[in-house]
């Protein structure tokens, strides 16, 4: 009986190595482990054993089915693994089809350079603050010392609205920068003052690849006691290094507007050529990014602020260059005809 | 302002290279936006000196000069040579083969070549004036002063750097030579030296044969004059000649050229008088008498009125005041005598003048910007001068000065602190004072901390302590002040509840895969929308003339634009959503426009992109974007700020009555958006008419356009959280048939009514067999809910049951079967 017990195991493990199926499996499970099967048959036969040989030959009998079941639960997940493996290799994809479109939406060059700028001023304390874009000749020219019939009214073309006062006078305008936010900040507030004015400026200008008759600028102000030029050149400084990056050498040179005293011109040095000079920069290996300076003491009186108490600066830039410096932008009339062929590149 | 280097250096020492040079003023505040080399062109061009002619033997009009090209006569060459005025000993510009120079008759630049000429070879040129570009002079060669050194490159002689500079309005000064020179002087701390005209005077006084009368002293400040008599026209010389081209102004004749290189070397604009125009030997400074006209030096006649000054005899005007001379009174070839006019009028004056007349001069620019009356005087002895030197004049005895309210200049007392208090550095007032002396002013220490300085009288520009502080940090150079970060206390941030939505909004719409645009607030007549539009009364053109009083047709037009590119790939990839925040101009009587916000969108085209996977999807009309997917973003964004609009049909018949929405709208599939009640928005299907005006494809365009602000009061300010259900929901789908004139909305919010019903979604609209004739079926999916307890199928019967009574009772619901 142990003998058969031992022909049983080697033929079952024999038999085992050349199934290659579930089936077949199955099949050889119930030839041997079955209610039929001849493992099973030899068990059922112990009990007709006396009781020295069946503990034995039970003994030997039990080992064998375990070492079956063994091999049987070895052999399934063999097989499974190797099914699956298989099935996963059918279900391959090409993944170099292309991907399926999604619609972009996009915010506007103009909105994300603005919001850019904003933000490196908001984190330094300055609040986003807004004003008019059709505007009275005041704000926009005598409150900040830009006098009718003085050549520097000329550095302003401006777009008149068709008004008529009482006095036969046409007052109302598009204003030509953000500064007169400015005054209107100052009227209405005391200091200390500090702001950031974006919008829409206007100008009556013949459009070509660098001038256009709308552009935005980002107007900043800050006035309080004891506000220096070294705080506007730290200020300005920490701008222009954070937007172009942290490399890049600032230049402060004297410049005239009429509403700040002494004035300021700030440049970056050449995106292009780092200073060498190239055609972007016309030769000079600068390039202007703002215009900037400590607000003139007849600015402050005139709204009524003490310029004997109150000293501050203000600062004011074009948005649409800062896009154009750093996209290589040759022509500033892309920015407002909204081709979505340029506008999706942003 | 043009300024040649070499006119600079007669006043001040230049010491650094040109482009450092131009970099000093440009930090200083006088921008050097180019730096022209002039002779840069006459490369293997130098000064030779003829030593012998003789005839050509093959022609009579040409000779054969030989040139010595070295100092040392170690170098001699013999060429043709046709000019007239050749003699032995000339010191001429001798082109060697290879340079370049401009032929006489074409007026090309050509490189010069060995040639023989008539049997003759020869290796080289004596220049014209013209061959060398200095003139249109090519009668004869250029014949230079005997002292000239024979050998050096002609550039060395003739050549020159020309700063380009950008002179600011507030500095009047530096539109001279002078001005320059004593900024370059103080920069690099150099002296400046400064011409001190000196000239014989002869005859009797001037004073006793002209007189001049000011009647209009409001603008005329000071009036000088001198008289120079036997005086001969001629051509100035070539120095003066060669800087009057450097910085950009045309020879004339040498008593117009000395009246305009005193103009670029003091700033101060001068005019000659041919004095026998001037009749009755007076000159009278008056306003223009009413319909008086003169006919100026360009030969344009010009009405005159009583605003503008002019310079007159007895008769009539001789010149327009500081702006262009009369061509009656113009010095010319038979002048002998001169009457020199320096005089200061008011700036205001001149600039009307001038832009009234239309006619702007390099005198009307400088008067305009402000130039000190104390500078006349100066300006015209250094005139008188030259033309005593350089045209053979004789000057009469004297000066006429008119100058009947001179102002004394007020002193700027200022601190150390109060300079401190500015900059943010400390400045040593020694330091300062000596900046400020180089400058011209007048210093005084007063205290030890404080100074007392008078402005230089060309610095008309500085009145303030600022304007000091100013000009001692530029020349200090703003390298110097340090650099802080702001230290004052943070001011209280005022809440911004508009720019927070109308920013939240952009990135929403973004959100939604919708491109933002941004156009034009001038528009036409057509796309400004509105009753009476904001009018400009300089538009650029007719296409920006309004502003806009809505967003929509530039939206419409900008998406007729983009259709219009995509069209050549095909017409189905043209998948349009494009949205505009921005601002429109309300008008309102006598004040500023209200400048409202607004959000605008426009969407057309398939609703997917097409795909290698969804092959056809686009093709059917099913796949277009239409008024639902304009409905679903409105209805996104507004949940997203947690609002909840309402739309609602406009009645057909008054849809027509409503400006822009008639004129926008398809009145059968456009919808008013309200929240609780008030209108906020309008979204509809463009109207036919409209998209066949911007020649869109033929494919469903919808618009819509909302009023920002209005959103802010109902947004909700204190959001609360809503638990997670704990007990299941019970999903039943009810399917109704009704009159199909029915709106889906007056179901669906009946079905809502019920107080078990959580969530209502419309699955399947149907009409067709065998649905009866003029019905519909609706089917819903309802989902029922309740916080306390799960409920049961008889409470959920219950309320279905409910439901459709209710259904029926109101708009006569039948459940289809």
């Amino acid at each position: 009986m142990i003998d058969r017990l031992k022909v049983i195991k080697v033929e079952a493990i024999a038999e085992l190595g050349g199934i290659s199926d579930l089936t077949e499996l199955e099949r050889w499970r119930i030839h041997y482990m079955g209610k039929k099967g001849q493992l099973t048959q030899v068990l059922r036969q112990l009990g007709d054993l006396p009781p020295e040989d069946r503990r034995i030959i039970g003994a030997l009998a039990n080992e064998i089915k375990r070492q079956l079941e063994d091999e049987l639960a070895g052999f399934k997940s063999r097989i499974a693994r190797t099914t699956v493996e298989s099935k996963l290799e059918k279900e391959w994809i090409d993944v170099t089809l292309p991907g399926y479109p999604v619609s972009p939406g996009r915010l506007h060059p103009t909105t994300q350079a603005l919001r850019e700028v904003c933000s490196i001023f908001t984190s330094m304390g300055f609040q986003w603050v807004e004003g008019p874009e059709v505007e009275w000749e005041y704000y926009n020219f005598e409150a900040l010392n830009i006098f009718k019939g003085h050549p520097a009214y000329d550095m302003w073309d401006t777009l008149w609205v068709d008004f008529y006062n009482e006095k036969g006078e046409m007052p109302m305008l598009l204003r030509t920068h953000t500064s007169p936010v400015q005054i209107r900040i100052m009227e209405k507030t005391r200091p200390p003052v500090r702001v950031i004015m974006p919008g829409k400026v206007y100008r009556y200008e013949a459009t070509d690849a660098t001038h256009e008759s709308m552009f935005y600028q980002v107007e900043g102000l800050a006035v309080d006691k004891d506000i220096t030029f070294a705080d506007l050149k730290g200020t300005l400084y920490e701008f222009a290094r954070r937007l172009f990056g942290e490399e890049r050498r600032v230049r402060f040179r004297c410049d005239y507007f009429p509403f700040v005293e002494p004035g300021v011109e700030v440049s970056i040095d050449c995106l292009a050529c780092g200073g060498v000079g190239c055609r972007l920069c016309s030769n000079t290996g600068w390039i202007e990014i703002l215009g900037a300076g400590m607000v003139h003491p007849d600015v402050l009186r005139r709204v009524d602020y003490d310029p004997e108490v109150y000293s501050g600066f203000a600062f004011g830039m074009g948005v649409e260059r800062i896009s154009m410096l750093r996209y290589g932008i040759d022509d500033i009339r892309l920015f407002y005809s909204n081709d979505l062929r340029f506008l999706n590149q942003f | 302002m043009k300024a040649s280097l070499k006119w600079l250096k007669d006043y001040v020492n230049i010491t650094l290279p040109v482009r450092q040079t131009a970099e000093k003023l440009t930090m200083a505040g006088l921008e050097s936006e180019a730096i022209e080399i002039r002779g840069g062109e006459w490369e293997n061009i130098i000064i030779g000196q003829v030593v012998a002619l003789e005839p050509h033997p093959n022609a009579d009009r040409l000779q054969l000069a030989t040139v010595n090209l070295k100092s040392e006569q170690t170098e001699q060459i013999t060429v043709v040579c046709g000019a007239p005025n050749l003699r032995a000993g000339d010191k001429v510009a001798f082109a060697r083969v290879g340079a370049h120079l401009i032929d006489g008759h074409s007026g090309q630049k050509v490189e010069l070549k060995r040639v023989k000429i008539r049997g003759v070879a020869s290796e080289g040129m004596v220049c014209s004036e013209k061959e060398l570009g200095i003139s249109d002079n090519y009668e004869g060669a250029l014949i230079l002063p005997s002292d000239v050194p024979v050998g050096i490159p002609l550039s060395d002689y003739l050549g020159d750097a020309v700063f380009d500079l950008e002179v600011t309005p507030n500095r009047p000064d530096c539109l001279s030579i002078i001005g320059i020179a004593r900024e370059i002087a103080v920069l690099t701390g150099q002296r400046l030296e400064l011409p001190s005209p000196q000239y014989i005077e002869e005859g009797s006084d001037i004073r006793e044969r002209i007189t001049v009368d000011i009647t209009a002293p409001e603008l005329c400040r000071r009036y000088c004059a001198s008289l120079v008599e036997g005086v001969t026209i001629a051509p100035s010389p070539l120095w003066m000649q060669e800087r009057l081209l450097a910085c950009g102004m045309r020879p004339i004749n040498n008593i117009v050229d000395i009246t305009n290189y005193v103009m670029l070397e003091y700033g101060q604009p001068l005019h000659a008088f041919d004095c026998e125009a001037v009749s009755g030997r007076k000159i009278i400074v008056r306003r223009a008498g009413e319909g008086e006209t003169i006919t100026t030096i360009d030969g344009m006649r010009r009405a005159l009125t009583p605003e503008m000054l002019v310079i007159a005899n007895e008769k009539c005007p001789v010149a327009i005041a500081g702006v262009m001379g009369g061509a009656d009174s113009e010095v010319g070839g038979i002048t002998s005598t001169v009457l020199l006019e320096s005089a200061s009028f008011l700036p205001l004056n001149i600039r009307r003048t001038s832009a009234s007349l239309h006619l702007g001069s390099e005198a009307s620019f400088r008067f305009e910007r402000g130039i000190s009356p104390e500078l006349t005087l100066p300006a015209l002895q250094r005139a008188t001068q030259l033309m005593v030197e350089l045209a053979g004049g004789r000057a009469a005895k004297g000066i006429i000065d008119v100058y009947p309210d001179r102002v004394e200049r007020s002193p700027i007392t200022f601190s150390a602190s109060q300079i401190e208090h500015i900059l943010g550095m400390k400045v040593d007032l020694e330091e300062a004072k000596q900046v400020l002396t180089a400058l011209g002013f007048q210093c005084k220490r007063v205290t030890p901390s404080e100074l007392r300085v008078i402005p230089p009288y060309w610095r008309t520009d500085v009145n303030m302590v600022a304007d000091v502080v100013e000009e001692i940090s530029r020349i200090m150079g703003y390298d110097r002040i340090p650099v802080t970060m702001l230290s004052s206390p943070l001011p209280h941030q005022q809440p911004a509840p508009a720019l927070d939505i109308r920013e939240r909004l952009r990135d929403l719409m973004v959100g939604c895969g919708f491109q933002e645009i941004i156009s034009y607030s001038m528009v036409s007549r057509e796309r400004a929308g509105g009753i009476e539009p904001i009018h400009l009364a300089n538009p650029m053109n007719r296409e920006q003339e309004y502003l806009r009083t809505t967003l929509l047709p530039n939206l419409v037009a900008s998406l007729a634009l983009n259709q219009r590119h995509s069209i050549s790939a095909t017409k189905e990839e043209n998948s349009i959503r494009i949205f505009e925040v921005g601002k429109v101009y309300l008008p309102r009587d006598k004040d500023l426009p209200y400048e409202e916000e607004r959000l605008a969108a426009v969407l057309s085209g398939p609703r997917a992109k097409p795909s290698w996977q969804h092959q056809g999807i686009t093709t059917t009309k099913k796949g277009y974007l239409d008024f639902f997917d304009a409905k679903g973003v409105i209805e996104e964004v507004m949940r997203q700020l947690t609002l909840e609009a309402e739309f609602k049909q406009i009645p057909l018949s008054s849809s027509s009555g409503r400006g822009d929405l008639g004129e926008f709208f398809h009145p059968g599939r456009t919808a008013l958006v309200e929240l609780e009640g008030e209108r906020i928005g309008v979204v509809g299907e463009i109207h036919p008419q409209l998209a066949d005006r911007f020649d869109l494809l033929p494919q469903t365009v919808t618009l819509f356009e909302l009023e920002i602000e209005k959103l802010i009061s109902y947004t909700i300010q204190d959001k609360r959280y809503r638990s997670i259900p704990r007990f299941p929901e019970i999903v039943r789908d009810i399917a109704v048939v009704v009159d199909s004139d029915i709106p889906a909305g007056r179901i669906e919010n009946a079905i809502r009514e019920s107080p078990l019903v959580v969530k209502v979604t419309l699955f399947d609209l149907y009409s067709g067999e065998p649905i009866a004739k003029n019905k519909k079926s609706l089917a819903f999916r309802v989902a029922y809910q309740s916080a306390e307890r799960t409920l049961t199928n008889a409470e959920v019967d219950e309320a279905e049951q409910i439901i459709l009574k209710q259904l029926s009772d109101e708009v006569g619901a039948t459940l289809r079967s």
